[in-house]
């Protein structure tokens, strides 16, 4: 990892990042393209955590990862305190690797 | 704003900032471990911020890949902070300055806080709340985890690999409740999944949003 490349990876995330609030300047948004885009992030956030749970490279993570986030779902939908939902989600994953499941 | 809610918030942030500070830890023993010098896992958190890229970039390299490919993999992975901007913008701006800063502090964790608040006043101090949090946590820890080098063992066997999506899940399911964020979130998600073996890393998400389209089609 050359400095450079640092500079070139930090400098295209940063345009990512900047790029909206910039663009949110210059254009107006009417408030339905304004909630459209707050829906849209929501649904880039469930599919990042659809990935994240149930893949690793580009197959599939085994079944400890996607069961601790399963307790964390039902767990949150059931209301419970953020805290109990991702400490249950590790403690479930952790449990079933140490019970050998991959 | 009732302080029971802010109270919340921040001890949520906190609970996010220590799962979050044991990964940074282990992400700058992985590099130092695998022999890269102990500046660039502290630079590239200070200046990329963005833990996924991070780990890919510094995989790629450690497995004998090319700057090109570690910049590529990594840059393809935070493609998706440009629809998060479009959604936070208001709550970055306006001064020049804080949206400098607050752009900075758009990462996965801090668009969820943000958008989990029901009003706009909550939202502004839960994104700032947890990207400064975050951001602090995230640079101390990689520099511990740099500096005790092999001394952080494997953070899968403490099953934190489910502690990042479950914090996702949990800040995301109240915006669930309608009907039409649902479907779309459900269909966007199946788009993704089903992505993941042909496309790179980073893409298959970028293709969640046409699970917008399949709801507005409905209606």
């Amino acid at each position: 990892m050359t400095p450079a490349a640092i500079l070139v990876l930090a400098a295209g995330t940063y345009a990512f990042r900047v790029a909206g609030p910039l663009l949110r300047d210059r254009i107006e948004i009417s408030a339905p393209v304004q909630r459209l885009m707050s829906t849209g992030a929501t649904v880039l956030l469930v599919a990042l955590l659809a990935t994240a749970a149930l893949t690793r490279t580009q197959g599939f993570a085994g079944w400890a990862r996607p069961a601790g986030v399963l307790v964390a779902g039902l767990l949150a939908w059931r209301r419970a305190p953020f805290v109990v939902v991702v400490v249950a989600a590790a403690a479930t994953t952790a449990l079933l690797r140490l019970a050998g499941v991959p | 704003m009732r302080s029971a809610e802010r109270t919340t918030l921040y001890r949520d942030v906190a609970l996010v900032c220590l799962a979050d500070g044991v990964v940074a830890a282990s992400f700058g023993a992985i590099a130092v471990a695998g022999g890269l010098p102990v500046w660039v896992p502290v630079a590239m958190s200070l200046l990329v911020f963005a833990g996924g890229a991070q780990f890919s970039a510094v995989g790629v390299v450690l497995a004998g890949g090319g700057s090109v490919a570690a910049v590529t993999t990594g840059l393809l992975l935070n493609a998706r902070h440009l629809p998060f901007g479009l959604a936070v913008a208001e709550l970055v701006g306006p001064r020049p300055l804080t949206r400098v800063a607050g752009a900075h502090l758009i990462v996965d964790e801090s668009v969820a806080f943000a958008i989990a608040q029901a009003e706009p006043a909550m939202r502004r101090r839960a994104f700032w709340a947890s990207g400064v949090s975050l951001f602090c946590a995230w640079n101390v820890c990689v520099v511990l985890g740099a500096l005790a080098g092999r001394a952080i063992g494997d953070t899968d066997a403490l099953g934190l690999d489910a502690a990042y999506p479950a914090v996702l899940l949990a800040l995301v399911l109240p915006s669930l409740r309608d009907g039409a964020p649902r479907r779309a979130a459900l269909v966007g998600a199946v788009i993704a999944l089903a992505a993941v073996p042909v496309l790179p890393p980073g893409l298959p998400v970028l293709l969640a949003p046409a699970g917008l389209l399949a709801v507005r089609w409905r209606s």
